[in-house]
């Protein structure tokens, strides 16, 4: 995985897998503390104790198309690299929650990458889920939920190609208000306004 | 061009849209689109399948091509990820492997506007190693 934006998506998904109707995703920014936490918590099937403990082992997968699972291996050893830790604490029925910590300044940190790309794609495959991203930085703190934006746009599909690209630009906007860390750029322009269409 | 940075904007923005566009029910008929599922596990992600499907999502939009595009767990042809399958109405679904953005557009032009198979297709008779007794 190149950046965490790509881990977000990986951990997501199993949120999914899991019959998750709410995944809530946080990611903190402190310098102060030089720490950069990144949660993502779902209300899905959760784990047993047994199995959770062991979920970190690239040979633990529930798939059963293949006999590895590198998606939790693979973000731990990212936390690790960054002098941080992975946690992940689950409760059968209830559901799960992995927290993910690095040093902020750490140079092997991966980079936080495109987030919004990434939320849009998750809101794109799973338009009926209730998603909750939570930003916070120094300069303050940013909530992206997909309730209140469907509430925004009313009967519009939430997967609709053009409300996706105006949920990433607003996304984006609210983001580099706070200074948060995103490799990405905005070129939101409703099609009509686009001389290519 | 106006920015969006409340929800506010959102809305404002979402009534302009409205009244542009005809709002179909999608979900209603399925089984009449064109469906394509981008293999998004670990391997996929890995491999660049978030490119892959924002621009199968774009793309489609663009040149006014009715179809769900939506994601699926690891079918298990690591090796050859990102994998997309595509299903035309009433025909079988097709898989395609090592789908980048240029191998998508091929796609698109050939397989999808034209019917024309193109290469990079996964047969459906291919096993993975723990299949294979």
């Amino acid at each position: 995985m190149k950046d965490l934006s790509l881990h977000i998506l990986d951990i997501a998904e199993n949120s999914v897998a899991a019959g998750a109707q709410t995944v809530r995703i946080v990611i903190e920014e402190q310098p102060d503390q030089d720490l950069y936490r990144l949660v993502i918590e779902d209300d899905g099937k959760g784990m047993e104790p047994d199995f959770a403990a062991r979920v970190t082992d690239p040979w633990v997968t529930t798939r059963t198309t293949r006999k590895v699972g590198m998606g939790l291996s693979l973000l731990q050893q990212n936390c690790q690299l960054a002098g941080g830790s992975l946690d992940i604490v689950s409760q059968k029925d209830k559901g799960t929650r992995v927290t993910a910590i690095f040093r902020l300044s750490h140079i092997d940190r991966p980079p936080a990458g495109d987030i919004p790309a990434t939320l849009r794609l998750i809101i794109a495959a799973n338009p009926d889920l209730h998603l909750v991203y939570e930003h916070r930085t120094q300069n303050g703190k940013f909530v992206f939920d997909t309730r209140q934006v469907k509430d925004a746009i009313g009967d519009l599909p939430l997967n609709h190609p053009e409300v996706l690209r105006m949920c990433s630009a607003f996304i984006i906007e609210n983001l580099q208000q706070i200074g948060a860390e995103c490799q990405t750029k905005n070129d939101f322009k409703l099609a009509e306004n686009d001389i290519n269409h | 061009m106006t920015k969006i940075t409340s929800l506010a904007d959102l809305k404002k923005k979402s009534e302009e849209l409205k009244r542009r566009i005809d709002l179909r029910e999608k979900s209603e008929h399925t089984e009449n689109l064109i469906q394509i599922k981008v293999a998004m596990a670990t391997c996929g992600i890995a491999s660049g399948a978030r490119e892959t499907m924002d621009y199968f999502i774009e793309e489609l939009d663009k040149r006014k091509i009715d179809a769900v595009v939506t994601q699926t767990g690891c079918m298990g042809y690591c090796y050859a990820e990102p994998t997309v399958e595509v299903k035309l109405p009433g025909q079988e679904p097709v898989v395609f492997g090592y789908v980048n953005t240029r191998k998508a557009k091929e796609i698109i032009e050939k397989y999808i506007l034209n019917g024309e198979l193109v290469d990079g297709i996964i047969p459906q008779n291919y096993q993975t190693i723990n299949d294979k007794k």
